[in-house]
């Protein structure tokens, strides 16, 4: 269910790495080694190949989140490490769920779909697959609306994030690149 | 010209100044092994790859450069996690090279094939798989890089057979590709020049100031600017487990030891202090008791090259992120400045007397043994310190021996004590003491161990006989599992459990003399000097000397684990003076 942390304990980390073998499960192992929880998180090449970017979402107090990012900047591995303010950042995710429908109901899941722009992936005789894609708050309600209908399957890809365009100092990148 | 990745491996070690590796051949690592036997490099052979991870470790302690291990892949490179860990915890610059099943075979559960690198992860300062022999000279480059800068620790360079077999054009690195080839790891060395001057201000406005100096001192081998430093504000100094030696014992502002078995006054002065001047320390459960009762009325000034201490147990009100030797040469400057700018440090004439009125209140003590009763290892300790030449370096394995070795030892010298402080890995010792002795052969070396420690390592003497490494090693013989049953004794009724090591199983004396070395067994006080001396004169083969000991001895003082500092237990002899603790 998208409990998604409050907006204090809600912190995007985007993590800039080499690409290296092993750099993800290096990343993981860290957050378990030291008690951490990850919320979601995404991975993927940057436009330099030789970098990719973790985007974490991490539900933690404002101490914690300290610690984690200096933990984290003691990997070799990492280069940069932002903070994205929720406020100052985009947000995107990608949710795909495959939905019961009875027939009669299969109107009206259709036109929540549209009123949401999801998409329509597959039609079955008793099930629909929508995507959407959007804000986390936005397929938190999505999903929370489906749910009525029974949800047979869900995946949702976690979330990435980039700065805003409109402002300065969107990002702050934080200071104290470890030993 | 085209090498092997074998050859370009011992090149690469080679390059790196390499004098002496300590490993253990096997299937995957043996390509390594050929190129070996015409390099400069002298190879030492040991008997379990434990021993050559704490080896490694020994010798990098006395000598401040990296400690290189070699072994080969599966259990070999299992072996060697215990060492690893140890080194990590202790910030040892250390370089594990192990063998990997070929390429082609990884992934496939071959024989001896384990997954390393995702073993060693968490217990590394980095670690990678190397896959082309092309790609070994900056490996090792980068090992040797990042274990020795920054806060030091150990990296492993996982290299499967047939990247050791496959040819490749020798390249050596420079500097700037190595750098280019790290854009993530840049360690911050010179401390904030704002802070710095925050800190000296607070430093000579402070009533109650301790230096609390941990192994990152010696690491930076800041020792000397550190005690100008402490000369020249007259500042009360603890050394850590790790930072024995860091600041000399005999020096008239040495309070010792602080933490769980600290002394009374190292103890008592950071509780009672208003400003704590961490420098390389790291706040260890094992210093600080139970942290909320920690010193409270102290501010902080924390120096660590590691951002990540900073805060991590005690928030500082001046953190500074730096190597403690750099930033203490600036705290110096900026301490001299303030004074010549007319500054007056704050009066703490009265603080140094109620430190030194714990010191004399509170020395540490046991005990004699009554006329016939048995051993005190106390005594015995006491007696290796008045024999011992001069430079003599102590090696530790971990338990009640420990504490009494770093107790009752008088270190004047960094670099003359050898420990496993944050691991606690018993067996530590006889192999530490191999790796301390190659590594300065022109010192004596006295290994302190248990009779549990010692079981669990003791083979590595038959290196040691074999390769001509003199080590001596005290056993403080108590048949228990000594640290253990001191705690079943205070805070389980007196419920011992599973701590019995069955007194007089195994023969100490005859173990030593079927290793090659010279066993003595001491039973009586009379008979220890003797033995020592008889020791320290023995320089052609290693020795063990089986002091056979009070069995129900104590440590004294303990901090309980969880306790406050405030609730530190002294020796029973002391009770009655307690109040004089305030
Ligand atoms: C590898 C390992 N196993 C277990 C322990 C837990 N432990 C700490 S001290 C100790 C007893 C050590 O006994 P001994 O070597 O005889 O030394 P003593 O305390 O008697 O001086 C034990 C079992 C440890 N530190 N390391």
């Amino acid at each position: 269910m998208s409990t998604y942390p409050t907006p204090q304990r809600h912190h995007i980390l985007s993590v800039l790495v080499q690409n290296k073998a092993g750099v993800l499960a290096r990343v993981a192992s860290l957050f378990a080694r030291r008690g951490y929880n990850i919320f979601s998180l995404a991975v993927a090449p940057t436009e330099d190949p030789q970098f990719s970017r973790i985007t974490i979402v991490v539900d933690v107090e404002g101490t914690t989140l300290e610690q984690i990012v200096k933990q984290l900047f003691k990997l070799i591995e990492v280069v940069r490490i932002s903070e994205l303010d929720p406020q100052k950042s985009v947000e995107r995710e990608l949710f795909m769920a495959t939905v019961r429908t009875d027939g009669e109901n299969r109107g009206q899941i259709v036109e929540l779909a549209n009123i949401f722009e999801a998409k329509v992936l597959a039609v079955g005789v008793d099930a629909l697959t929508l995507s959407l894609e959007g804000s986390p708050e936005k397929l938190d309600d999505f999903e929370e609306l489906l749910r009525g209908y029974g949800i047979v399957e869900l995946q949702r890809t976690g979330r990435i994030a980039l700065p805003k365009l409109d402002r300065e100092a969107h990002s702050r990148a934080v200071k104290g690149k470890a030993s | 010209m085209k090498i092997t990745g074998a050859e370009a491996l011992i090149k690469a070690l080679e390059m790196e100044s390499v004098d002496v590796m300590f490993g253990y051949p096997g299937g995957c690592i043996l390509p390594a092994y050929d190129p070996l036997l015409k390099s400069s490099i002298r190879h030492i052979l040991v008997r379990h790859e434990q021993g050559a991870g704490h080896m490694a470790e020994g010798y990098a302690h006395v000598t401040g450069r990296p400690g290189v291990a070699m072994v080969t892949s599966g259990p070999a490179a299992t072996n060697l996690v215990t060492p690893l860990c140890d080194a990590y915890m202790d910030s040892i610059p250390m370089v594990a090279i192990t063998g990997q099943v070929s390429t082609t075979a990884i992934g496939t559960d071959a024989f001896q094939e384990c997954d390393t690198v995702g073993i060693t992860r968490s217990i590394t300062k980095h670690n990678e798989l190397v896959m082309s022999a092309e790609d070994l000279p900056l490996a090792i480059r980068q090992a040797f890089h990042i274990a020795t800068t920054g806060r030091p620790g150990p990296v492993l360079i996982d290299v499967p057979k047939d990247v050791l077999q496959n040819s490749m054009t020798w390249h050596w690195p420079t500097d700037e590709e190595v750098q280019a080839s790290l854009p993530g790891y840049h360690p911050t060395t010179k401390g904030h020049p704002r802070m710095i001057k925050e800190a000296a201000k607070l430093m000579l406005a402070a009533q109650r100031p301790v230096l609390y100096l941990g192994g990152g001192v010696l690491k930076s081998r800041a020792a000397e600017v550190v005690r100008e430093i402490a000369e020249l504000l007259n500042i009360p100094v603890v050394t850590t487990l790790m930072a024995r030696g860091a600041f000399p014992d005999s020096h008239p502002l040495c309070l010792g030891m602080p933490g769980m078995h600290g002394t009374a006054a190292a103890v008592t002065a950071m509780q009672k202090s208003d400003l704590l001047i961490a420098l390389g320390a790291r706040f260890d459960d094992r210093v600080t008791g139970k942290v909320s009762a920690f010193a409270q009325e102290a501010k902080i000034i924390h120096v660590d090259i590691d951002p990540a201490e900073q805060g991590k147990v005690r928030r500082p009100d001046v953190p500074i992120v730096g190597d403690c030797k750099l930033v203490s040469i600036e705290i110096l400057k900026a301490l001299r400045e303030l004074l010549d700018g007319g500054e007056v440090q704050a009066d703490i004439a009265p603080w140094r007397s109620r430190c030194s009125g714990w010191q004399e209140q509170f020395p540490l003590a046991y005990e004699p043994s009554a006329p016939g009763a048995a051993l005190k290892p106390q005594f015995c300790l006491e007696q290796i310190r008045d024999h011992a030449p001069e430079g003599t370096i102590l090696v530790s394995g971990v338990g009640q021996h420990q504490m009494w070795s770093s107790q009752y030892w008088h270190f004047d010298e960094p670099y003359t004590w050898v420990n496993s402080g944050g691991l606690g890995t018993m067996g530590f010792s006889v192999p530490a003491a191999i790796g301390a002795k190659v590594g300065r052969p022109d010192k004596t070396v006295w290994a302190i161990d248990g009779d549990g420690c010692f079981q669990m390592t003791a083979q590595e003497l038959i290196t040691a006989s074999i390769s001509n490494i003199p080590i001596k090693v005290g056993i403080l013989n108590n048949s228990y599992l000594g640290m253990v049953r001191q705690w079943q004794e205070m805070f389980y009724g007196e419920r011992y459990s599973e701590v019995d090591l069955g007194g007089g199983i195994p023969d100490f004396v005859k173990w030593a003399e079927a290793m090659g070395c010279v066993g003595i067994r001491v039973d009586s006080p009379e008979e220890v000097a003797p033995a020592i001396e008889r020791a320290n004169s023995i320089n052609d083969r290693p020795v063990v000397v089986d002091f056979r000991v009070e069995e129900f001895e104590k440590v004294f003082p303990m901090v309980a684990a969880g306790a406050s500092n405030d609730d530190i237990i002294l020796p029973p002899s002391q009770n009655e003076r307690r109040e004089y603790l305030r």
